[in-house]
Formats: structure tokens, C-alpha cells, sequence
């Protein structure tokens, strides 16, 4: 590689519930990526005009979110008319996807400074409104054996043998971390408050985590996919995990991640770009990997991809400090640490979507964001960050602290 | 018109009268060129009023080409594709006459005869029994290719026309009516034509009765388009709900589901032509083929008597005597009362005849409270059995049903005693499945008049009987036999007498394959999962729990004590899995408290945990291609062997045997015609490696091999 790509800063808002009682409903989702973008700005005192080109990540790009909401954010936020801007798709590693392909820009030496992020009003532009082939073509599921990926979910921790108990103690303690990690101001380095056109606040921290949450809260939730797998998708994953006679429904709304607006953007540059704009680097991208598998079962990605990038970048899981794998389900996560025997304390260390929601297309720039503040906080060097993703993908960061 | 009879009336209205050369009205080569002709005549009319399209058979239409659609091969499609371009075409242009076009359904108009009818304005038909319309396409593997699924998802909806394109049924006026696929019905056959005339003399000038609602401006299918968000629903829980049902192996309904979807979604003139891609596809595939020479051809013959020996004249029962009341006994008295025959019912004790009795009396009540029945006819068909421990009661029986317990002294005890009860010409029927009929028949003075009747359980739902003509079985017997059958709406086959017959042999080497796999090591939720993933109603094992494991033990048992020791070959592994299930562990079965599985007072059912640690192991290696083969051949070569040793007479006798009373996957055609659509020299081949890898009851049968050498198919 030419160049190494450095992480210069990253922020990204609060997250809350994404319905109409969410704390950001009144927010238009280039609201939520302008604050951002503005933030970037004001603290770097940052020549925009600079800026090569601003990724952003959305699962849902239609109505508020269509129109190549990359560059509306981008223009939304006042910036040099020469920045361009685009929005992509990889499902919900969306957000990460966008900072893989802004290090590799900035890699290649053909771009210097990038932003990339992502942002999902889930509340204004719901989870599936802009259709596609995926669960609505039905000629396309009968072909490729389509299930929910909450099927999936179930599936995992049918084979794992994860019971319900153990799922919703993962829940409890992401929802600890989480709430602890918040009441002690880990999170407040990178959180943008949400304000209004006249400053006025609409949302200054996260407040979709549930501190309270208990076991026994937890165990009187219902099962959410049991209904639709009578309805034939277990059959459907029987059929391919044959040794099956039944998937244990084990996944509630208490132990999956949550529905949730939010947004964020990461600063990536080359070591010239810091250099001319006088910003010093926190992190660099050490390496990337995204790859797919099994698509039936859809989330077990994550682990052979985390594998691959620590092939790429020539290192050891033991090389890794902090861990994040994206709690799209708990089973997710609980299968991520055994697939690469790593041990709960160093992963998802201050909690995860379950406890504070997964705005798809955000997600995954969030996360690296987090997980580097803790980089900072516990002055570690390095952490993987992964994510499932629909189709059976999975997505891995590695990033090092300079 | 050649055989489409054209009147032009003073008043304008054209009368179209199909009336085809044979028997009924079909989509041949003649229908292609009177319609075109027609269409032609139509459009050149001056001073149209309106059409009536009419037929001169007992039916409307019969539908498409079958013979000319089993002889399509792979390679043709272009030329289906032209053909149905045309078919449709014509549809389009009498859509588009500037006058209404009525359809009196005088008689059944399925599959491309009820296309026709969707093709015209108006439908009004007979109300009667006689009339039915529907798409059952979907039965013989094809799906309606002349515009049936677009026009329905046009007129209906998806959501309301999917049910009637996925199951293909037939349905009478009164529900047509209620659905909106007829728009009218008269009470008389003299009313029909009248009406047509009148309904199109009453919109003389109408536009909108001309004009097909799809062809109208602003139109909008009914529960809106596919991507709407009222039916993402649908789009999302359609495919499940439908793999649930075919477990991915019919390709039509699939094909269905997916030209719907379009046609809800699409242009209506784009979307024909999505239908007639994918019906060229499916007329290509092995399944159609499968379907149409099994269920209908072969069942056309079966059902018409091709097994049954000719010039004897057809004679109903009127009596008849059912020996035990137990579960079969009360079945085969049920469906014989239902069909209007004295049943005299005797068992041991009057009560247990009584409770064989009750049997009827709750059938009948679930019939009623479902609809299908009232008190009237539930009084009469529990009058017409009577329960009772007296012998004497079946004289003058004209047919004696002996349904007693497996055990040939006791069979033969119940012969010698009640035979001289029977009418002087009189025919006796034995309800065994594992004893041989020459054998049972030597206690009987008239051996001649002695055949097996071999009833599937439970008898009222199912379809097939299986004729046993023992060697000293008359002809004359076996054709009253047949009667019989067919008087309680059954499907006979007819099979010469050997160990298990046809279908319990067969049977028998499913549960063994099963058995062996397990034996092997293989997970025993993979076998079953295995099992049904090849198309069988359920795996392996779990059918081994309700036929009983017991069950197996005593045949094998029975068997040896003829001295017929594993007469289709070795049994180890049955042998010992069974003294293991059976003997050591007491898990005889369902019925017996649990067998492979243990049950649940909830319905579910999960595998007995010590069948892991006595079979199960991890380590062995089987691919899932293996093991659906092993279950799948092992039943085809041993239904080849029955045929090559003339147990089965013909083939259609095998295919409608298997499918209706072992369970063979609809998609195979039955267990012979598999072998014609998977390639007889590459079931040869695959028998080899299955045979050289598993053992050599794998080996293709002789016979299969002479079809090859002489080029023949097994028809």
C-alpha cells in the first residue's frame, strides 16, 4: 500500500428509538448527517474545499433518503460547492463499508481526505421502504431459500445451542455496559448533541438504552419469529441444516438490536492531508475484509471475515485489544466470540446495539467510532470491528492507534 | 368454420358452437385453425351486436393438447412460445371486439377451456353438478399458458386468484360465482343460450361490456399491485408458505407464484408473454412429463378398467360382510355404508361391533359440521350397517370382507366358519397386508372365489386399494372385486400374490433403507429430514413409529416362520435395531408408547435421546445426495423387481400404487416413471455406484436393462 490511512476524527449523533416517538422524529435524515459534517468543520476548522469526495452509508435510500443522499448531506451542510458526495449500500455494514472504501481512496493515493459515515432515519424512512429483490421477489426466495435474518438469528443459536436464558443474559449486560459506559461520559468525546435550526436541543445523549433491564424483564418478552417460522421458514432452514428438527426461537425485541435513528462520520486522510490542514491523526486503518457466506442463515460472517483481515494485516487475535461485533442479535455476537475464541471481557466492552439501537446504514462508522474512543480511554492499540451483514456477508476493520 | 359452428343472427349476435371432432373440445391443431378463422369472421362482421361462444359436447372445453404437450422436448421452446403467441393473440383480439362476448359454460371448462372464458366479457353457466371451471394446471406440472394465471390475477387480484392457480380446483357455479370467476348462472340448460343473448342485447352500446376491465382506462387490479405495501406481506410469507407444501421440488407452482407476481406488477400484454416463457420451461421439465403421463394418463387408464378382465358384465355389492370391527373393519364399513351398501358388521361381541359402528356415526358428524352432510344422510348411512356377533346375520352377503388380525390360524378358523354364509356366487376378500392370498385361500372350499382386498389406513381418507388375485383367483372374481372398489370410489390396482404384495413389500423397503441409515450412524433427524427433502410424506423413522416397530417385528416373525426368511433380502441391521428398539428398550412404536421418537400430550414429538448414543455417530460420513438416493432407489428398484416378476401387471398399476398408497413424491409420476424422465442408462448407472458404495440391493433389475436394449420406455 502507498499510503497509510489515517482515522482523523469521528463523531456521530445520539441514538434514539426510531418511531414516532423517537426523540429524532422531527429530525429530516440530512439534518442528522449535516449536524455531523458541521461538527467536523467547526472543530477542525476544517478548509472543506479539501475534502475529496463524502461517502455515506443508508440501507434504505428512497423518499427522505434517496437522491444520492451522500450529496445532499453534503450540500445540506453548507459546504464548498466543489465537494461531491454519494450514498451506498452493503446492507448494515453500510456505515463501515463507506470507511473501508474512504481508506482505500486515500490507500491508493488518488484521494487525500474523505468523510465517510453513514445515516438511517428508521423512524422517517422505515426498515424495508425501498423494497427490493430481497424477501419481495418471490420467485427470488423460492430460488435462493430466503429466511428473515431474525430466522437466522434463531438458527444460530439453535445449532449453538445458545437457550433463551443465555441470550437474554447477553442482552442484560449490554444494556450495563451501555448505561454505565453513557452515565460516565465515555461516549461524550464523539456524540454531537441533535439541535434544532436555532440551536435549540432536540437530543444530547444516547436514550434508547434500557439501564433497568433485567433477566426476568427480558424473559417475559415473546419469541419474535416463531409465528413466521411456522409459517414455513424453519422448514426452509431445515432443509439446509438437515440435522435440525426443529429452530428454537429464542430472539425478542429485548435481545435483538433495537430500531433507532442516528447518524456518523469518520475523517479519513492521508498523512499529507493532516499535514496541509495542521490535524493530528488518532488511528490509522490497518486492514479491511468483506466476504459472504452461507446466505440462508445470513449473519455468520462476521467471524471468517475478522479472520481474513487478521490475515491481511499479518497479525494475531492476540494482537487485538477491544473487539465490537455488531449486535444485530445476541446469537450474533455470542457465535462471533467462539468462532474466533475471544473472550467477552474485551468485546463489545461498552455495550452494543441491543442496548443502544442499529440505525442500519450508521451502524458501523458508530461503532469504529466507539470502540476507538475506548481505544483512547484505556490507552490500548488496536481493535477489530465487525459487523453481519443481509446475504450472508461480513465485514471487518482492523484499526491502530498512532 | 370446420368444427366451430358460426350463426349470424338478424339480431347481430354471432353463436359461436364448438363442437370438435371426438368426444370433447380441445386445443389441438383443429381448435387453432377454426378459432383463428373465427376471430377473423368476427372482426370482419358488420353490425355486431354481441358474441356467444357455446359448446355441442356435455362438456364447454376440455383444455390444452395433452398427448402434443408429453411429446414437447427441451429445445422447442421457441416453437411453444409461436404457438401460444398465437392462442393468445386471438384471446386479445376478441377481448378487444367492439361488443360484449359472452361465455355459456354449458359443462366443465378447465384449464384452457375456462381460459376462453376469461378471454370473453361475460360468464354465465349452467348451474349444475355437471359444470365445473377451474385451472388445474398445476396438477400435471404446467401452469395455465393461454393467458389463465394473468387474466386471473387481472380479474381477482394476486391474493384471491393464487389459491385457485396453486391448487388447480375445480370449482363448482355456486363458489365460481361467489369468487368472481363467473358472472352469472342459470338454473336450465334450455335458459343458457337465452341468456347470453339477453345479457348482450341489454348492453347494446355499453362500452364498458365490451371493453375487459384490464383494457379499461384507469384500471387497477383489485388489492392493488404486488408492491404495494398492503401486500408485502404476501410477497414476503408466499414462498415459505408455499416450499412448505411442495418442499421445493414442483417446479409449477413456483413458476405460478412468480408470472402472478409479474402480472401484478406489470403490463398486461408483457406479462402474457412472462406466462408463456415459463410455460415453455415447465412443459420441458421431467415433473410435467411425471404429472401428465401419471395422473392422467396412466390414472385415466387405471380408473377406466384396464386391469379389470374384459366381458364380464359390471355388478354392484348389496351386501356386504366385514369381518372385525376393529380399525380397518369400521373403515371399509364406513366408505361401503357411504356408498349406499348394506353392511352387516361383526366382531367378537356386539359391542365391539357397536363401537366399529361409532366409527361411522363420528365421521359422519364432522361431515356435517363441516357442511357436507345433514341428519337425513347420516340416518341412512348408519342404517345400512349393522353391528353384530352373530354369523348367521351375513347370510346372503355377496361379498365378505375378512379384516381380523395378521395371524393365518385364526384367518383361516374365521374362513371355514362364516364362508357358508356367503351368497351361493359370492366373493371373498381378505383385508391382509403381509399373508400371502394362495395361502389364506387353501382353507376355503372355493379358492377361485378368494381374492385380497387390501385397504389402506385410515380407509375413509385413503384413496387406493390393492387387489390380490391369489393362484387360484377367477377372473370373474377379481372383475367383482374391481366393482367393488370402484362402487366405494376407490382407485383399484390390481397385483399377482406374493410376500407383501406390491405396495407393502415396497413399503417395507423404505422403513428398512431408513433403518440401515441409522444403523450406519447417521443422524436420525438428517434421515428424516432427508426423507421428506426427497418428497416422501414423512421420514423414514417417524412412518417406522406408526406403522409400528412392532408391527415389523411380528411380519419378520410371521416370515420366518413360513420359512421365508428374508425373502427381498438380508435384514441385519432390521433385525437388530428392532431386538434393540423392541426387545431390549420396549420402544414398539407410536402406538406403544414411543419408538424412534418419544411424543408429547401436545402433538410434538422429539428423537427418543438414547437412540443417539445407541446409533449416532458424529464421525461417519455421508453426503445428503447419497442418503435422498438410497431412500429413493431403494424403492424404485424394488417396485422394478415386482414388475420384472409380474407381482405388478403393467405400469400404471405401479405409479398410481405408489403414489396413492406408499407415498411416492408426485414429482417422480410413481415409481416407475421416474426411471423414464431420469434416464434409464443413468439409472443404471447410479444403481451401480449406489450398489458398488451401499451393497447390491442397489442393482438395476434386469428389465431395466432390456428397455434399453429394445429402446422402450416403461409405459
Amino acid at each position: 500500500m502507498t499510503n497509510s490511512a489515517f482515522i482523523y476524527d469521528a463523531v456521530r449523533t445520539p441514538r434514539s428509538k426510531g418511531k414516532k416517538d423517537g426523540s429524532l422524529y422531527s429530525v429530516k435524515p440530512i439534518d442528522l448527517g449535516a449536524g455531523l459534517l458541521r461538527e467536523l468543520e467547526a472543530r477542525h476548522d476544517l478548509d472543506t474545499s479539501y475534502v475529496d469526495d463524502v461517502i455515506m452509508g443508508c440501507v434504505s435510500p428512497v423518499g427522505e433518503q434517496g437522491s444520492c443522499i451522500g450529496k445532499m448531506i453534503v450540500m445540506n451542510a453548507g459546504w464548498d460547492e466543489s465537494v461531491p458526495g454519494f450514498q451506498l449500500d452493503r446492507f448494515c455494514a453500510s456505515g463501515l463499508e463507506a470507511i473501508n472504501l474512504a481508506a482505500q481512496k486515500v490507500a491508493s493515493g488518488w484521494e487525500d481526505l474523505v468523510v465517510a459515515g453513514g445515516v438511517e432515519s428508521m423512524s422517517r424512512v422505515p426498515m424495508g421502504s425501498n423494497g427490493g429483490p430481497m424477501a419481495n421477489d418471490a420467485a427470488f426466495s423460492l430460488k435462493t431459500r430466503f429466511v428473515p435474518q431474525g430466522i437466522g438469528a434463531d438458527t444460530i443459536a439453535t445449532l449453538e445451542g445458545y437457550s433463551r436464558d443465555d441470550v437474554d443474559a447477553f442482552a442484560v449486560q449490554s444494556q450495563q455496559r451501555a448505561a454505565h459506559a453513557r452515565d460516565n461520559g465515555w461516549f461524550d468525546k464523539s456524540v454531537v448533541p441533535v439541535r434544532d435550526l436555532n440551536g435549540q436541543l432536540i437530543l444530547e445523549r444516547d436514550d434508547f438504552i434500557k439501564p433497568d433491564t433485567t433477566q426476568e424483564i427480558l424473559a417475559g418478552l415473546k419469541p419474535s419469529f416463531a409465528e413466521m417460522g411456522k409459517y414455513g421458514f424453519d422448514d426452509i432452514v431445515i432443509s439446509k441444516y438437515t440435522t435440525l428438527d426443529k429452530v428454537d426461537h429464542v430472539h425478542t425485541p429485548g435481545n435483538s438490536s433495537g430500531i433507532v435513528d442516528g447518524a456518523a462520520a469518520v475523517l479519513v486522510g492521508s498523512e499529507k492531508a493532516g499535514k496541509d490542514l495542521g490535524l493530528t491523526p488518532r488511528a490509522r486503518v490497518v486492514a479491511t475484509a468483506v466476504l459472504a457466506c452461507d446466505p440462508i442463515i445470513m449473519l455468520i460472517g462476521p467471524g471468517p471475515a475478522a479472520k481474513k483481515a487478521l490475515r491481511k494485516a499479518g497479525l494475531k487475535k492476540e494482537d487485538i485489544d477491544l473487539w465490537e461485533i455488531n449486535e444485530a442479535f445476541a446469537s450474533v455476537a455470542m457465535r462471533y466470540m467462539k468462532d474466533l475464541d475471544i473472550d467477552a471481557e474485551i468485546t463489545n466492552v461498552n455495550g452494543g446495539a441491543i442496548a443502544m439501537g442499529h440505525p442500519l446504514g450508521a451502524t458501523g462508522a458508530i461503532v469504529l467510532g466507539t470502540v476507538l474512543d475506548e481505544l483512547e480511554r484505556r490507552d490500548l492499540k488496536r481493535a477489530m470491528v465487525s459487523l453481519c451483514i443481509g446475504g450472508g456477508m461480513g465485514i471487518s476493520t482492523i484499526i491502530e492507534r498512532v | 368454420m370446420g368444427v366451430f359452428n358460426y350463426e349470424n343472427e338478424n339480431d347481430g349476435i354471432v353463436t359461436v358452437t364448438m363442437d370438435m371432432n371426438g368426444p370433447v373440445n380441445s386445443m389441438t391443431a383443429e381448435y387453432h385453425e377454426a378459432m383463428s378463422e373465427t376471430v377473423e369472421k368476427l372482426e370482419s362482421e358488420d353490425g355486431l351486436t354481441g358474441v356467444v361462444f357455446a359448446s355441442a359436447k356435455k362438456t364447454f372445453f376440455a383444455g390444452g393438447d395433452l398427448n402434443g404437450l408429453l411429446a414437447f422436448e427441451p429445445g422447442n421452446e421457441a416453437e411453444v412460445m409461436s404457438r401460444l403467441a398465437k392462442t393468445k393473440d386471438e384471446f386479445r383480439r376478441l377481448e378487444k371486439l367492439p361488443v360484449p362476448v359472452v361465455a355459456a359454460i354449458n359443462g366443465a371448462a378447465l384449464g384452457g377451456g375456462y381460459e376462453i372464458c376469461l378471454a370473453c366479457n361475460h360468464r354465465i353457466a349452467l348451474n349444475h353438478k355437471s359444470v365445473q371451471v377451474g385451472l388445474p394446471e398445476v396438477t400435471l406440472g404446467l401452469l395455465p399458458g393461454a393467458g389463465g394465471v394473468v387474466r386471473m390475477v387481472n380479474l381477482l387480484g394476486i391474493e384471491a386468484a393464487l389459491p385457485f392457480l396453486l391448487e388447480g380446483k375445480r370449482v363448482a357455479p355456486g363458489p365460481a360465482m361467489k369468487a368472481g370467476m363467473i358472472d352469472a348462472t342459470v338454473d336450465s340448460l334450455e335458459d343458457l343460450l337465452p341468456a347470453a343473448k339477453a345479457y348482450i342485447l341489454d348492453n347494446k352500446g355499453n362500452e364498458e361490456a365490451a371493453t375487459q376491465p384490464w383494457d379499461r382506462k384507469g384500471f387497477r387490479i383489485p388489492g392493488g399491485k404486488v408492491n404495494s405495501p398492503k401486500l408485502a406481506q404476501l410477497a414476503v410469507m408466499a414462498p415459505p408458505m408455499l416450499k412448505q407444501k411442495t418442499r421445493g421440488l414442483l417446479p409449477a407452482p413456483e413458476k405460478i407464484l412468480d408470472v402472478a407476481y409479474q402480472a401484478a406488477l406489470i403490463d398486461f400484454d408483457t406479462a402474457l408473454t412472462v406466462e408463456s416463457r415459463d410455460f415453455a420451461y415447465l412443459v420441458g421439465t421431467p415433473v410435467a412429463k411425471n404429472m401428465i403421463t401419471t395422473f392422467f394418463f396412466q390414472l385415466n387408464k387405471v380408473n377406466g378398467g384396464a386391469s379389470r378382465p374384459q366381458g364380464i358384465e359390471p355388478r354392484a355389492v348389496r351386501k356386504v360382510g366385514i369381518l372385525g370391527a376393529g380399525m380397518m373393519g369400521q373403515g371399509i364399513a364406513y366408505v361401503s355404508a357411504m356408498s349406499g351398501i348394506e353392511v352387516v358388521l361383526k366382531d367378537v361381541s356386539v359391542e365391539a361391533a357397536e363401537k366399529g359402528k361409532a366409527y361411522s356415526e363420528k365421521l359422519l358428524d364432522k361431515r356435517i359440521a363441516r357442511g357436507r352432510a345433514d341428519e337425513a344422510k347420516k340416518a341412512a348411512v348408519l342404517g345400512l350397517i349393522h353391528p353384530t356377533d352373530d354369523d348367521t346375520d351375513l347370510e346372503g352377503c355377496d361379498l365378505i370382507i375378512e379384516a381380523v388380525f395378521e395371524n393365518l390360524e385364526l384367518k383361516n378358523k374365521i374362513t371355514k366358519s362364516t364362508e357358508q354364509y356367503l351368497s351361493a356366487d359370492g366373493v371373498w376378500g381378505s383385508n391382509t397386508s403381509t399373508l400371502p392370498i394362495t395361502m389364506l385361500a387353501e382353507a376355503s372350499s372355493k379358492p377361485e372365489n378368494f381374492i385380497g382386498i387390501h385397504f389402506f389406513s385410515p380407509v375413509d381418507k385413503m384413496p387406493l386399494v390393492e387387489i390380490i388375485c391369489g393362484e387360484k383367483t377367477n377372473d370373474e372374481t377379481l372383475a367383482r372385486a374391481f366393482d367393488y372398489t370402484q362402487q366405494i370410489r376407490k382407485t383399484p390396482i390390481v397385483v399377482n400374490d406374493s410376500l407383501g404384495f406390491f405396495t407393502s413389500r415396497t413399503f417395507g423397503s423404505y422403513v428398512d433403507e431408513g433403518v440401515r441409515l441409522l444403523h450406519e450412524g447417521v443422524h436420525p433427524v438428517r434421515i428424516d429430514n432427508l426423507g421428506k427433502a426427497v418428497g416422501m410424506p414423512v421420514g423414514p423413522l417417524a412412518v417406522h413409529d406408526e406403522t409400528s416397530l412392532e408391527l415389523t417385528r411380528k411380519i419378520t416373525e410371521t416370515w420366518d416362520g413360513m420359512g421365508e426368511v428374508d425373502k427381498w433380502g438380508e435384514r441385519d441391521a432390521q433385525r437388530e435395531v428392532i431386538s434393540t428398539m423392541v426387545g431390549e428398550h420396549g420402544r414398539g412404536g407410536r402406538y406403544h408408547g414411543g419408538g424412534f421418537y418419544e411424543y408429547g400430550d401436545d402433538g410434538t414429538k422429539q428423537i427418543w435421546p438414547k437412540l443417539y448414543d445407541l446409533y449416532y455417530k458424529p464421525d461417519f460420513e455421508i453426503s445428503a445426495d447419497d442418503i435422498k438416493d438410497r431412500i429413493l432407489f431403494r424403492q424404485v428398484v424394488e417396485t422394478l423387481k415386482c414388475l420384472e416378476t409380474n407381482v405388478l401387471r403393467n405400469v400404471p398399476d405401479g405409479n398410481i400404487g405408489s403414489i396413492m398408497g406408499i407415498g411416492a413424491p408426485p414429482w417422480t409420476g410413481g415409481f416407475i416413471q421416474f426411471v423414464n424422465t431420469y434416464g434409464l442408462e443413468r439409472f443404471v448407472e447410479r444403481c451401480s455406484e449406489l450398489a458398488e458404495k451401499f451393497g447390491s440391493r442397489f442393482e438395476a433389475p434386469a428389465i431395466v436393462q432390456s428397455k434399453i436394449a429394445s429402446g422402450e420406455l416403461f409405459t
